[in-house]
């Protein structure tokens, strides 16, 4: 056995800006203030003090003191929560940033699953995408030549070959770009999260090219939010929190010890201090939650239940126009709605304007909604026309499972984001 | 530990680390990814004139209505520019059109490529000197079809190239130096402060007055020669009038200083977009 990669004492540090207050009061004022200010910027800028940096820039470590090896032929599991470091490591690993410290040794290419489609130009034939999303993932021409048909068999979208991927489904365009990726066949793979993406008949496709690949004896670092993938998939893992490894161990144990340490995507999310940007101000989050019927934080649902979500948030000074609201997308990033606590016109008479305090915003989505899969919640609090206080566009993510919602009886994966249970009659025509 | 000494000598073994003082160049990377830059250029000629109505015309137009403006108000209708050695005007200010539209098409591009990739340049890895490098030249391939109407003007007005004309792609090589020399500089600038969007309109507008193209480089006065030649592109126009036009005298003194300013535009330009390089996925 040898080693493929070697990670020592692995840094990477990023700045992040100064409290930004601008565009705060009204357009027209700040505009002057922006103006007038532009000399004291430039002379910043040229001093390599960066952007509006007003003094008080301030630095975090994404990882900080990584150090691990793998073994040529290993699938290694890579978990831990939202922002604890885990892209930024594949990200060095697959040379897109610099480490800032520490230096990593890998032997042979890095391919990714997480660039599927990257450099896709829609204008081009799915033939001619496959050319260059190819030879942007480093594979030499004849390589791709001599792999054509395999990627064409794979995609199966052998018919549109030649049409504008312009005018593909969502689904034939993944296809494609997955079969491109997949064919890569690079002696170290990184998949992130690739498992969110598509249908469960193309993850299940992605997980098998997964399995292909190991067996192969290439290296694979898998990163998943789906502890049960982990577990089938690899056999040893490391846990990340907050830039830093704090656990490496076969991955029973290194799931154990990750579900057990509360760490684990719950059902709820609770921004830390450090996490609320300063311009945020007077708007504070407090929690996201996701419960179900019986009113318990759920990190899977099922979709033939009622789902309550609420966010609990203070004001530090009253607010007037406020509206606090969620995204609903997929884990594709496919909207599926956008709804705000004041939508309702008597709602915002009464709650436009807010007293300082703390407010939970609480909804129920009706059961028979969801279909299966991982979605994603995201959060909005903002005065329409005035200023947005807070986003995020992925605060928490959850699973639905769909036992017993309608169509069960066919094992098959049904399309769409929804899995209305609808009115069905049925009536003979003479 | 064997094992690690194993990977560490190992010849394919890619170290990732914090590069430290004066980027290396590191050329060697780019020509593995030569396929890479081959196939941005096509990508960009496919799609440049997508959904358009006039196609690939676009590339005789801009030039060819832009001579014939310039005819328009330096031949006589507003104004009279003398021209060199009393070569008809239209094919005077064409000659200089051509690599002058190369110029500003590649400058333009080149420095908006590493924005107008982002997600190339935020998710994969690959030498990023590809993105303006494949602008530049793909801006050659417009600079061709609009040379066939330069043979169509020079047959109309019975002007035969001189001797001189086979240092023409020396002056083509030029213009690419000195375009992607500054869209090196202007390319990685625009990664952190988009302010140069704003700057690319007015400085091509500038660059455009201080380079012979609507008039002879001869009403320039001794004077200001000098400053005058450290615009590379004045080299680049005089150039190509004298290998196809035969006017002026040809290289000389001035045309070293232009040559000389181009390279140091390039010289720096990779330097300062190898030092950034590693940045451009952070700030972009």
């Amino acid at each position: 056995m040898t080693t493929a990669i070697r990670v020592d004492h692995l840094g990477k540090r990023y700045r992040i800006g100064a409290a930004q207050t601008k565009f705060r009061y009204g357009m027209m004022r700040e505009l002057i203030v922006d103006v007038a200010m532009t000399p004291v910027r430039l002379a910043q800028a040229l001093m390599g003090r960066g952007m509006r940096g007003s003094g008080a820039t301030s630095f975090i470590w994404a990882l900080k003191d990584i150090s691990f090896d793998v073994e040529e032929g290993k699938v290694l599991g890579i978990v831990g929560r939202n922002g604890a470091g885990k892209s930024t490591l594949l990200k060095i690993l697959s040379r897109v940033t610099e480490p800032t410290e520490g230096t990593v040794a890998v032997r042979g290419r890095v391919g990714s699953l997480l660039e599927v489609g990257t450099g896709f130009h829609p204008e081009l034939t799915g033939r001619e995408n496959i050319y260059l999303n190819g030879a942007i993932l480093g594979m030499k021409r004849t390589e791709i030549e001599s792999k054509f048909d395999e990627i064409v068999d794979f995609s199966e979208v052998s018919q549109f070959i030649d049409t504008p991927v312009k005018r593909y489904s969502s689904g034939m365009y993944l296809r494609l770009a997955f079969a491109v990726a997949a064919h890569l066949e690079p002696e170290i793979l990184v998949v992130d999260e690739v498992l969110a993406v598509g249908d469960a008949e193309f993850q299940k496709k992605c997980l098998g090219k997964m399995g292909d690949v190991a067996q192969q004896g290439r290296t694979v670092l898998f990163v998943s939010h789906n502890m049960s993938a982990i577990l089938r998939l690899t056999q040893e893992a490391i846990v990340l929190k907050k830039g830093q490894l704090i656990k490496r161990a076969p991955s029973q144990e290194a799931v154990d010890f990750y579900l057990s340490s509360g760490q684990a995507e719950t059902g709820e999310r609770v921004w830390e201090p450090d996490e609320i940007p300063a311009s945020a101000a007077p708007f504070k989050p407090i929690a996201l939650r996701l419960k179900d019927k019986t009113g318990k934080i759920a990190d899977t649902v099922r979709s033939i239940e009622p789902v309550t979500l609420e966010w609990e948030y203070q004001l530090d000074a009253p607010l007037t126009g406020l509206r606090v609201g969620l995204y609903l997308s997929t884990m594709r990033g496919e909207y599926i709605f956008t709804a705000f606590d004041t939508d309702d016109a008597k709602q915002y008479e009464q709650f436009g304007a807010r007293k300082a305090g703390r407010y939970v915003s609480r909804c129920t989505i009706p059961a028979d909604f969801f279909n299966e899969g991982r979605y994603s919640l995201g959060v909005n609090a903002s005065s329409f026309g005035v200023r947005r206080y807070f986003m995020d566009e992925n605060a928490l993510s959850f699973n639905v499972d769909v036992s017993g919602a309608p169509g069960m009886q066919w094992p098959e994966p049904r399309q769409g984001p929804v899995r209305p249970r609808l009115n069905w009659k049925i009536e003979k025509v003479e | 530990m064997a094992k690690s000494i194993e990977l560490v000598h190992h010849p394919e073994t890619i170290f990732i680390k914090p590069s430290t003082g004066l980027a290396a160049l590191n050329l060697r990377d780019l020509w593995t990814y030569r396929e890479l830059v081959y196939f941005m250029i096509w990508r960009d000629i496919k799609v440049r004139y997508k959904q358009t109505m006039l196609g690939a015309a676009w590339a005789l137009i801009q030039p060819v209505l832009t001579m014939l403006v310039f005819n328009f108000i330096f031949n006589g209708g507003i104004a009279k520019v003398q021209t060199d050695s009393n070569v008809p005007y239209p094919i005077f200010s064409y000659t200089a059109l051509l690599p002058w539209g190369l110029f500003t098409a590649a400058l333009n591009t080149a420095s908006r490529s590493l924005t107008s990739n982002q997600n190339m340049v935020t998710k994969i890895y690959f030498p990023r000197l590809v993105l303006p490098l494949a602008s530049v030249l793909g801006g050659l391939v417009d600079f061709a079809i609009a040379f066939v109407i330069l043979i169509g003007l020079m047959i109309y007005y019975k002007v035969t190239p001189t001797p001189a004309i086979w240092t023409l792609p020396l002056f083509l090589l030029l213009t690419v130096i000195t375009a992607l020399g500054v869209a090196l500089w202007l390319s990685a600038i625009n990664v952190q402060y988009r302010d140069v969007n704003y700057v690319l309109p007015f400085l091509t507008q500038f660059w455009l007055f201080i380079t012979p193209v609507a008039y002879s480089a001869k009403v320039i006065s001794e004077k200001w020669s000098f400053v005058y030649s450290l615009n590379p592109m004045a080299g680049v126009v005089n150039g190509f009038r004298w290998a196809l036009l035969g006017t002026n005298t040809g290289p000389d003194m001035n045309m070293a200083i232009s040559i000389g300013v181009a390279l140091l535009f390039l010289i720096s330009g990779l330097f300062y977009f190898r030092g950034m390089e590693k940045t451009f996925a952070d700030t972009i």
